[in-house]
């Protein structure tokens, strides 16, 4: 019996952005006037000036919609052109339902695959390479891929290791055919050997080995990001802006300075989105990205490397090119 | 090997080079913390770089013992 087998498409690109920051503004101060901590060493230790908090009753779901409309409309797409979405979240409050099912529905793209997807902060990367090859496969002629995340229910208020730094937000893409290939090869993996590195504990709040999960961000994720780079065939010095997952700004500016010193230009714009949105997972990576085209740092054509990295562990990156 | 002395004036370099501590600055009888003002993740940039400068590994938990720079100096001389 031979079988069918949806027509291939050659290329991939990413066709719009969205994002959503909840209106919530949480200072440093705000912070302290709760459990011991101080803006100086919130700024030294993580590089956060402010983050955002969702309101209480606000869910995964409400955040990921609003980015999701927003991607869309930059896309100048409809809902009925869109056939698949993934939400990349780790912070769903339990495992069913899931995000994408509703979320889907209630952008009105009625009927369609729809499916989250848990890398932790890895999980834009991975979906974007997840939703290209949908595409290119013929599977899927329309992604919509939304990061959207709420660590505010995952963190301990109290905790000064872990509530100073994640906060809440949502961001999508939408990935669709393309005459010249704007997203590269993934280069994805992970290192469950060091799953004790980052989990949430029996409270169901956020536990992390600061000093360990550093050591690996700041040594292991800048290989990867060069793989990425090798897979899409170009070099470090093609490389326009830098957008690793926002964990903290001193991981950010050592990968930076690791891809700088295998031939990444000094002029190449790296994404600091963490000093005023915090650690918000899988939507780290495109919040960063809408606000550097929102802000004219970044343009259409670009050729950016995003690189995500996250409990598991698990890390994913690729090269795309900015709509 | 390495003598004391050469390990002592990797680790300033190091050190200098992460924290902007000036090198003259890393004797042996500081504290990284408490003199220093060395924080616990540039302690994890200090570690990482003395592996590769001196061929040694130092894991976290034993980082979290080297307390002074006199601690760092024996650590690397007795795992080099």
């Amino acid at each position: 019996m031979k079988l069918n087998q949806t027509p291939r498409v050659d290329a991939t690109r990413i066709l719009g952005f969205g994002s959503y920051r909840p209106e919530r503004v949480v200072t440093n101060d705000d912070l302290s006037a709760i459990m011991d901590t101080n803006d100086e060493w919130i700024r030294t230790r993580v590089g956060i000036v402010e983050r955002r908090f969702a309101d209480k009753d606000q869910t995964v779901p409400d955040l990921a919609v609003i980015a999701g409309n927003r991607a869309l409309a930059d896309a100048g797409l409809k809902p009925s052109d869109i056939d698949t979405v993934i939400v990349a979240t780790c912070t769903m409050p339990c495992g069913i339902p899931n995000a994408a099912a509703q979320v889907s529905s209630r952008i009105g793209i009625e009927n369609k695959g729809a499916f989250d997807l848990n890398a932790a902060c890895a999980g834009f990367c991975y979906s974007i390479g997840t939703a290209s090859d949908l595409v290119r496969a013929g599977t899927a002629r329309h992604v919509l891929v939304i990061g959207a995340e709420k660590l505010t229910d995952s963190v301990d208020p109290y905790d000064r290791a872990n509530a100073i730094i994640f906060a809440d937000g949502s961001a999508a893409a939408v990935i669709g055919p393309a005459e010249e290939p704007g997203i590269g090869p993934v280069v994805w993996g992970s290192a469950g050997e060091l799953v004790d590195l980052i989990y949430m504990r029996e409270d169901r709040y956020l536990f992390q080995e600061g000093q360990s999960v550093f050591r690996w961000a700041t040594t292991a994720i800048a290989p990867i990001g060069l793989q990425a780079i090798e897979a899409a065939g170009i070099t470090p010095a093609d490389i326009d802006v830098l957008v690793p997952h926002q964990a903290n700004l001193r991981i950010v500016e050592a990968i930076a300075k690791k891809l700088r010193a295998k031939g990444a230009r000094q002029d190449m714009v790296v994404a600091e989105d963490i000093v005023t949105s915090g650690n918000t997972s899988s939507a780290s990576i495109p919040l960063a990205i809408d606000r550097m085209r929102a802000d004219g740092k970044i343009r259409s054509g670009d050729t950016m490397l995003l690189v995500g990295f996250g409990a598991g562990l698990s890390y994913a990156g690729q090269v795309v090119i900015c709509p | 090997m390495a003598s004391n002395e050469e390990i002592l004036s990797g680790l300033g370099e190091i050190v200098e080079e992460v924290a902007g501590v000036s090198a003259d600055e890393v004797t042996e009888e500081k504290s990284f913390v408490d003199d220093l003002d060395i924080d616990s993740l540039s302690m994890v940039e200090i570690a990482v770089q003395a592996e590769d400068k001196f061929g040694v590994k130092i894991p976290d938990d034993e980082l979290a013992n080297l307390k002074t720079v006199g601690d760092a100096v024996s650590y690397v001389a007795k795992n080099s």
